[in-house]
């Protein structure tokens, strides 16, 4: 297998799954979804504590991942460390081999498990971009001459469906004017929408190498979409999925989410919306498999 | 000024558990206009510990609790009742609690949590729009603090956690970054939203932060 990097460099169209590490040192679960899905996909996600909840640590599993031979998009976000911290965490992440990052704000830890923790966020998303340019130019964030600089892919995230778009789109700007490469996407599941944001979004990163990837999210249940629409900002799931989803009984609804997801794969595909997918089954990664197969891509 | 809230009457007294007198100092200013140590609060805390069966030897307001002479003269006054205290219960902001701790050498409990530097909306009714970082950023933002009106704190542009307008971590807040992105909108200065901003300089005043103006006033006299 070749490197997510080369993958998207590549122009083809690009897959990514996600693996999130566990709270606790029971990872047979976890190494099961790496080994089946490494050789299936250009690259996995590691998340870093996602939602603010402590689990194990996203380099570490990274690692795991590209020593499984598969390659990592090794997630950081700058709620738990500050400047020195992360830029520590970047050079030992290079040094165990890891080589894409998606870089996050994160999300705040009100939101999370451990409540009274003191959040961070000495930078945030845009910052950290900036700051692993200069280290691939061989700076540190405080402009002193690294004795050996580092060789990331820099990844970002932007989120479509955000209420209002206005104030997020030029966020989304500013990552690609501080030298973010690839682009995944908040979860997107009204593809008319998503098609109409791609269009502004090629019209930003025209004449640049900037990927971009649509998020998808498998719906399992009318309930989850329910909750998402209701409780997760910026994902919005129209009317006519919730009533696909709610057509099928209880038991087949995972299925009709994985022929959704496949369909909104294909539509991205078919329709040259973008450069790639990330499709993330939160915790039901032995489904992906079978979307791949449902759009073709496998 | 400083928005401070009274703690639970059974922390205070819990606090004060084996101290039979008690001196309570209260404050002339932002403790008063947050009802937490004005006249009347520094009066029914009065009634409340002498119902728990304590002794309250002397009640004051000072004219600002954190202003530290003006502490020590009070107590120069009230040397008797200082001198007969077990303890000092301060309906203040931590600045008050502490510049009573330099007038004594007795236990001072704080009779209140400070909560933060706020504006006030109407009565009874604070926000919090600067956090003292030091550095005053927001003539870059429309005059709306992102390092203290976003939760997280970022500066450049909304996080994902903007809900209709609103704040994630709290949906009675708007988002910072609306406001921002509206004002500056609205001054036609969007290209200016569009500037990448460096992280803060913590540095800016190095903590605990101490000025001491006379040198400056020395300079100018020269």
């Amino acid at each position: 297998m070749g490197t997510y990097r080369e993958a998207c460099e590549s122009g083809k169209f690009v897959v990514s799954g996600e693996i999130g590490p566990p709270k606790g040192t029971s990872v047979d679960t976890m190494l099961h979804h790496i080994d089946l899905l490494k050789d299936m996909v250009d690259g996995l996600n590691v998340t870093d504590n996602q939602s603010a909840v402590m689990r194990l640590g996203s380099m570490a599993v990274s690692h795991e991942v590209v020593s499984r031979g598969g390659d990592a998009i090794y997630q950081m976000t700058c709620r738990d460390r500050n400047r020195l911290a992360l830029q520590n965490d970047l050079l030992s992440a290079h040094f165990l081999g890891l080589r894409n990052v998606l870089t996050l704000t994160g999300d705040h830890v009100s939101v999370g498990d451990h409540k009274d923790a003191k959040e961070v966020y000495d930078f945030e998303s845009v910052q950290l971009i900036q700051c692993i340019k200069r280290m691939n130019e061989g700076f540190d964030w405080a402009g002193n001459e690294l004795e050996g600089g580092t060789d990331f892919y820099i990844g970002a995230v932007v989120t479509p469906e955000s209420d209002p778009i206005a104030p997020q789109k030029l966020k989304f700007e500013k990552k690609v004017a501080a030298g973010a490469q690839f682009f995944q996407t908040q979860a997107v599941y009204d593809m008319d929408n998503f098609q109409r944001f791609m269009e502004y979004a090629r019209g930003v990163t025209e004449g640049t190498d900037v990927k971009m990837m649509a998020g998808l999210v498998v719906l399992t249940s009318v309930g989850m979409a329910k909750y998402m629409n209701k409780f997760v900002p910026g994902v919005f799931v129209p009317d006519e999925l919730l009533e696909e989803m709610g057509s099928v009984p209880k038991e087949d609804a995972v299925k009709k989410g994985m022929e959704i997801c496949a369909r909104h794969i294909r539509f991205c595909i078919d329709n040259k919306i973008c450069d790639g997918v990330h499709v993330m089954a939160i915790g039901k990664e032995e489904i992906v498999p079978e979307i791949l197969e449902l759009a073709g891509l496998i | 000024m400083i928005i401070s809230m009274q703690k639970p009457i059974e922390e205070i007294l819990q606090s004060l558990e084996g101290e039979d007198t008690v001196y309570i100092v209260g404050c002339g200013e932002c403790a008063t206009m947050t009802q937490t140590g004005g006249e009347q609060e520094v009066a029914d805390m009065k009634a409340r510990l002498e119902e728990a069966g304590k002794t309250v030897v002397a009640t004051d307001v000072a004219h600002s609790a954190c202003h530290e002479l003006d502490m020590k003269r009070i107590f120069r006054q009230s040397k008797e009742a200082a001198a007969s205290a077990d303890a000092f219960l301060v309906l203040s902001c931590g600045a008050g609690v502490q510049s009573v701790r330099e007038g004594t050498s007795k236990h001072v409990m704080p009779g209140a949590n400070s909560l933060f530097v706020g504006n006030v909306k109407r009565q009874m009714v604070f926000e919090e729009k600067c956090s003292l970082c030091g550095e005053c950023v927001i003539d870059e933002y429309g005059a709306i603090c992102p390092v203290t009106r976003c939760a997280k704190g970022i500066l450049n542009g909304p996080c994902g956690g903007t809900n209709n307008g609103k704040c994630e971590v709290d949906s009675d807040k708007d988002c910072a970054w609306v406001l921002i992105y509206n004002q500056m909108k609205s001054e036609d200065k969007l290209d200016k939203f569009m500037t990448i901003h460096g992280p803060k300089r913590w540095n800016a005043v190095e903590r605990p932060g101490r000025i001491d103006g006379r040198a400056a006033d020395a300079e100018k006299g020269a």
